[in-house]
């Protein structure tokens, strides 16, 4: 192995041009001739659009074109897919209201895009928009999933009765009630899952251009997952084939999940690019972004868990209702079912599982994936219910776990719902991460704290999720709308430098540095020999992006598929130019060496040779440059326990976080500075819900944490420094046996923050608290208690 | 429009602006200075923290005709000779970046600080940080790099 | 934002002489209020006059018994200063806790108090220390000057120059922020003088108010223990996202019983 290969903490490779400011995100993108967007949106939750009078605002200085739903439709650019089908439990598929770029003649929430203004320039885009007269008439609108499904509620969608989209099931309804029946105990809560906005701190932008003299189209968009993009935007909306349509994603400013999806912007540019016959470009504003990128989480659910007389979990029982936001966005339905349900094992042995979930319209924007997307909200409940158990039954609750593991030697492990763990190691991970937090030691800080005036509490969480997805034939047979391999190009250059093609998309990960890592470990080649382009569909063959903790499981997966292909074709040349047999040829430290013997062939040998073929064997083709198509086997299921200690001020409620120690087994571990940052960035966003951010809504459908004045993103001064430990168990389906760290940190930590939040306030006799824990709540509750 | 002169990372600038012209866009727009970044309009994420007259200040919350006269320095002036400032070392070092969308900001809010701290605890880079926002890193690697670059400066 | 004519005048003279020639002209000084309601088209000024730089706004100086903070001081500026550390000490960390430094390496004591934003910080200063707010022309009492949100008795043409403070025997201020926004939801300034104790409210109400129960107390007993037990109405205090006017009512005790203890 190479001093830059698997293992290294290597510095990054990309840090050079962000840390100088030569970084290229989409807004730095300029192109000759360009327009600029300015979307007009709705400032209605719901409402009819009477008409749309354009007049005034086409007349204003700068403005090219102000177009409208209807334009849209003229030119038959389609709706947005889904792209995800559930099925519901009486058989039926859901139902799919139309998600029209632009509406036509109805907006369903606050921000809905009802017209583009294209202007010379920004400022005269938006000043134009602001004079286009849109004759609403207000209908009455429904922002929660409880109050969606009350009898006579505002209906989203005429063809939605109920507003109801689907109403899904997994488990053993019989084998689950039996349980029930059968318990010896049975403890039940009611949660909320609070709606979180992802917030990238750059905002989405888009350029759409269109070359007439090679009828063929560009869009520069953030998004995570440019080929996905190129899919669905070519094949289901505008009807483009993919060899006319390029799509980049340049430099990305984050993502978390909201960066995944197809939006309308990336329609309307595109379609309007060639439509004015010049490039357009959009950029959101941060308000804009509030009200137009895809929300996460909000769940509303009751959950029950049924023990027996020695506090085993013999069963585990859901009913959620997701709020899916007015439009079903790319993967809104597969994030509250197959993301959610088939995780409710947890880590432990619960042999009877049910859930049932309803999927609901309301007047608020689409949900779907953000950083964890459905397993933060089983992982969520699933603790919490295990938490409240412990303090009914009088138990530790770290025992209760211990006492529910699934153990080591019982992988593979087939849960209840239908996932199969293929490996782990629960109690040594709790182990280290009581170790790192001193749990031990809890009591007499507890004590300390008192003589304070403060409450300290102590909470732990342990959590296996589902990363990696997914095994193209398992997506598919759930209602995946597509394939979830990925696409691996190895490219040995005559003088042995390498480059990676990925279909993967970097924004924030690392990939440049981890992959290249890969690969040097692989080829022996050091790493600043190797380049890791991504992010363009023209470079790049295909792909199926970034989320899901999928990067390195599936994309680095592929890509040392294609590495394999390029030392067993380099076999080949090394034994010609060796004379031996391609059998006796083995491959080490980046050199062809003749078993046995002292006879070696360097790489770059060997590629000079493959690009030189002079001496060459018969019948082989020229080139080192492989490509591989990696589907996963399975799953990978990384796991993890969350200590989190607390100490609240009983005069305010202001919880403060004093420790977080966490140990995970994210499977093998190639770089373990970005896997720390991984971590780190996941708890900052998990603690962020626990205890800060929440998207609020009024009755009539207005945004009320609409900008940064009131959406509390969790600063520098609101976390502490992280302990972040492993304990690794390696992942034994795929190739490089990482299993995916993005998303434990966003999983693991929430429910740890309110147990520690709630064994705090225990001496009031609080059983629950809903996030965010802020100090008011916190200190409702104690008012509560006390009175 | 108004004349505006001002000197952006040792060069000199002389143009014409709207009133309306923040900062920010002058920096982006009209110089090709993208390494500033804009990532709300309410003033809080300081992605496009920049230093006028050696301090930091939020570009987007200033308009460019107020920095008239003024030195400004950008993320791309803070290297000198083609070696990293010692905050921007000190940022890749401890892996004090993710995406790298808020950190122009938050390299110049710490260089900031530094200068006048010369060596800030912990609980004073986090306090100092207030207004930068960051989604990827926890801003765990980010005061830690904060703090190491201090040392590096001499603190 | 809409555009707008700027001018950068020389000295007060000529920045009042612009602002009248204007339609709807606003004075700017640091900008870091003015500017985030300009972009949101809350503010449509068409002529904004810069007063950022004037030297007549400027300088910090002890005089007699009160401490004069010119109004283009910054907030970085107050914060750091020996001055205001040496007979006030509490204001400049209250200073240095306003927004964030980029906000106080621009925004001005004049410009925040001109605003007079019922959840800003200076304000709870001018009215637990009896200032005084000079302008070019009179000298108005903080009492009188804070007349509603958003609302002061200052003439379209009238500047704010400095802001006289009565230095107190001890102060403190103590602030509970929004986590959001870091606005006060709660500010409480308490200033002790020979003659009583001063206690003024930020954030809680739609407008700076004194906490008069609260002084009185204070006054009788200078701990954080006269304080037990007190409460203060509800009635006319804010219930917004941020805090019900419940939980503020009980934060402005809190904060008063924190900033009677923190009281140097």
């Amino acid at each position: 192995m190479s001093d830059t290969g698997i293992g290294a903490a290597l510095r990054r490779k990309e840090d050079a041009r962000f840390l100088t400011g030569k970084g290229r995100y989409t807004d730095d993108i300029n192109r000759p001739g360009q327009l600029f967007a300015y979307i007009v949106r709705s400032p209605e939750a719901h409402a009819r659009i009477r008409g749309i009078d354009a007049t005034e605002a086409s007349g204003a200085p700068g403005v090219v074109a102000v177009l409208t739903g209807k334009d849209l439709a003229e030119d038959g650019i389609g709706g947005l897919p889904c792209g995800w089908q559930i099925h519901s439990k009486d058989g039926s598929p859901m139902i799919e209201p139309p998600h029209p770029p632009l509406v036509v003649d109805r907006v369903r929430h606050v921000g809905d895009q009802v017209a583009v203004v294209l202007a010379e320039s920004r400022s005269q885009a938006k000043a134009a928009a602001a004079l286009v007269d849109v004759d609403y008439e207000p209908l009455p609108a429904v922002v929660s999933p409880a109050d969606a499904t009350a009898d006579g509620a505002p209906q989203v969608w005429d063809e939605v009765p109920g507003n109801v989209c689907f109403d899904w099931e997994i488990g053993d309804e019989a084998a689950t009630s039996a349980a029930f029946e059968a318990a010896a105990h049975v403890v039940s809560l009611d949660i909320v899952n609070n709606r979180l906005i992802p917030n990238a701190i750059e905002p989405r932008a888009a350029i759409g251009e269109y070359d007439a003299n090679a009828d063929s189209y560009t869009l520069y968009t953030s998004s995570q997952n440019p080929h996905v993009i190129r899919l669905l935007m070519g094949a289901f909306v505008m009807g483009i084939p993919e060899h006319k349509l390029r799509v980049v994603s340049p430099d990305v400013g984050g993502g978390f999940g909201s960066k995944i999806f197809h939006y309308a912007e990336e329609v309307i540019v595109t379609w309007a690019a060639k439509r004015v016959g010049r490039p357009v470009k959009w950029t959101a504003e941060r308000s804009e972004s509030f009200m137009s990128d895809a929300h996460g989480r909000d769940h509303v659910t009751h959950a029950e868990l049924a023990l027996d007389a020695d506090g085993r979990f013999t069963g585990l029982r859901v009913h959620t209702k997701a709020n899916l936001g007015a439009y079903l966005s790319t993967f809104g339905s597969a994030v509250p079912t197959y993301l959610y349900a088939t995780l409710f094992a947890g880590c432990y042995t619960t042999p009877a599982i049910y859930a049932n979930v309803q999927a609901i319209f309301t007047n608020t924007v689409a949900v779907d994936a953000y950083r964890g997307a459905g397993r933060p909200e089983a992982a969520f409940l699933i603790e919490r219910l295990v938490d409240t158990a412990a303090r009914r039954l009088g138990m530790d609750p770290v025992e209760l776990r211990r006492r529910n593991f699934i153990q080591p030697d019982q992988f593979p492990y087939q849960t209840p719902v239908a996932l199969e763990y293929d490996v782990g190691d629960y109690p040594a991970t709790l182990d280290a991460a009581l170790e790192l937090a001193d749990y031990e030691g809890f009591a007499a800080r507890r004590e300390e704290a008192r003589a304070r005036g403060k409450l300290r509490g102590i909470g732990v969480s342990t959590f296996v999720e589902a990363c990696g997805i997914a095994p193209s034939a398992v997506a598919g047979a759930l209602g995946a709308r597509a394939g979830l391999f990925e696409v691996g190009h190895v490219r040995v250059h005559p003088t042995g430098s390498v480059t990676v093609f990925t279909g993967a998309h970097s924004h924030g990960q690392g990939h440049e540095t981890t992959f290249a890592q890969l690969v040097s470990d692989r080829l022996g080649v050091p790493a600043d020999q190797v380049e890791v382009v991504h992010g363009d569909t023209a470079q790049v063959a295909f792909g199926m992006g970034t989320y899901g903790s999928r990067s390195l499981a599936v994309g680095g997966s592929a890509i040392y598929m294609a590495t394999e292909k390029i030392i067993e074709k380099g076999k080949k040349i090394a034994a010609h130019l060796m004379e031996a047999s391609p059998e006796d040829v083995v491959f080490e430290d980046g050199s062809f060496t003749v078993a046995g013997t002292d006879k070696s062939k360097a790489l770059a040998e060997v590629s000079l040779a493959a690009y030189v073929p002079h001496n060459y064997p018969e019948g082989l083709e020229p080139g080192l440059d492989e490509t591989a198509f990696y589907d996963p086997k399975n799953f990978t299921f990384p796991a993890g326990a969350h200590v989190v200690e607390v100490e609240i001020d009983p005069d305010t409620g202001v919880v403060k976080l004093v420790g977080v120690a966490c140990a995970d087994d994210v499977g093998r571990v190639i770089n373990p500075m970005i896997v720390d940052g991984q971590m780190h960035g996941g708890l900052a966003q998990g603690i962020g819900q626990a205890l800060l951010e929440s998207c609020e809504y009024d009755a009539s459908g207005q945004l009320i944490t609409g900008s940064y004045m009131n959406y509390t993103m969790p600063r520098a001064a609101d976390l502490p420094f992280f302990k972040t430990g492993r304990h690794i168990t390696n992942c034994t389906h795929n190739p490089l046996g990482v299993k995916g760290v993005g998303e434990v940190g966003s999983i693991g930590v929430p429910p740890a923050v309110i147990n520690a939040v709630v064994d705090a306030l225990s001496e009031y006799g609080i059983e629950h608290l809903d996030m965010p824990a802020t100090p008011e709540r916190v200190w409702r509750a104690i008012q509560t208690a006390r009175a | 429009m108004a004349s505006v002169s001002m000197t952006v990372n040792g060069r000199s600038f002389h143009g014409e602006v709207e009133g309306r012209t923040l900062l920010v866009e002058f920096l982006r727009e009209t110089l090709g200075l993208t390494g500033t970044h804009v990532g709300c309009d309410t003033s809080q994420c300081g992605a496009c923290v920049v230093h006028v007259g050696g301090r930091s200040v939020k570009s987007c919350t200033m308009l460019a005709v107020e920095a008239d006269g003024a030195e400004v320095t950008t993320i791309e002036g803070v290297a000198s000779g083609g070696s990293l400032h010692p905050m921007q070392a000190a940022f890749k070092e401890h892996h004090g970046l993710q995406c790298g969308f808020c950190t122009p900001g938050m390299v110049m809010s710490g260089i900031d600080l530094v200068a006048r701290k010369p060596s800030p605890s912990e609980s004073e880079v986090r306090h100092w940080l207030e207004g930068n926002l960051c989604r990827c890193t926890g801003y765990h690697n980010i005061v830690k790099a904060v703090q190491a670059a201090a040392r590096e400066m001499g603190g | 934002m809409h555009d707008f004519a700027f001018h950068r005048p020389d000295d007060l003279a000529e920045a009042r002489k612009a602002i009248r020639r204007a339609e709807d002209g606003k004075f700017m000084a640091g900008g870091q209020s003015l500017i985030p309601l300009m972009k949101l088209e809350m503010a449509t000024p068409d002529a904004v006059v810069s007063l950022a730089g004037l030297e007549e706004l400027k300088g910090i100086e002890r005089d007699g018994d009160a401490l004069v903070v010119g109004a283009g001081c910054t907030h970085a500026e107050v914060a750091a200063s020996p001055e205001v550390a040496a007979a006030i000490p509490a204001l400049a960390r209250l200073a240095g806790r306003i927004g964030d430094p980029q906000v106080r390496n621009r925004g001005t004591l004049g410009g925040s108090v001109a605003h007079a934003d019922p959840a800003a910080d200076y304000p709870a200063a001018l009215l637990a220390l009896g200032a005084t707010v000079v302008t070019h022309r009179r000298e108005i009492a903080a009492e009188d000057f804070f007349e509603g949100m958003f609302q002061t008795p200052l003439e379209d043409d009238e500047i704010i120059t400095a802001v006289r403070f009565p230095v107190p025997d001890a102060a403190a201020y103590a602030k509970f922020p929004n986590p959001a926004s870091q606005y006060a939801i709660v500010g409480v300034m308490v200033a002790r003088f020979g003659d009583g104790v001063r206690v003024a409210v930020s954030g809680a109400g739609g407008n700076v108010f004194r906490a008069s129960e609260l002084e009185a107390a204070l006054s009788a007993d200078f701990s954080a223990s006269a304080l037990d037990g007190m409460s203060v109405s509800r009635d006319g205090l804010l219930s917004d996202s941020g805090a019900s006017a419940e939980y503020r009512a009980h934060l402005v005790v809190v904060m008063a019983r924190r900033a009677v203890e923190a009281c140097d």
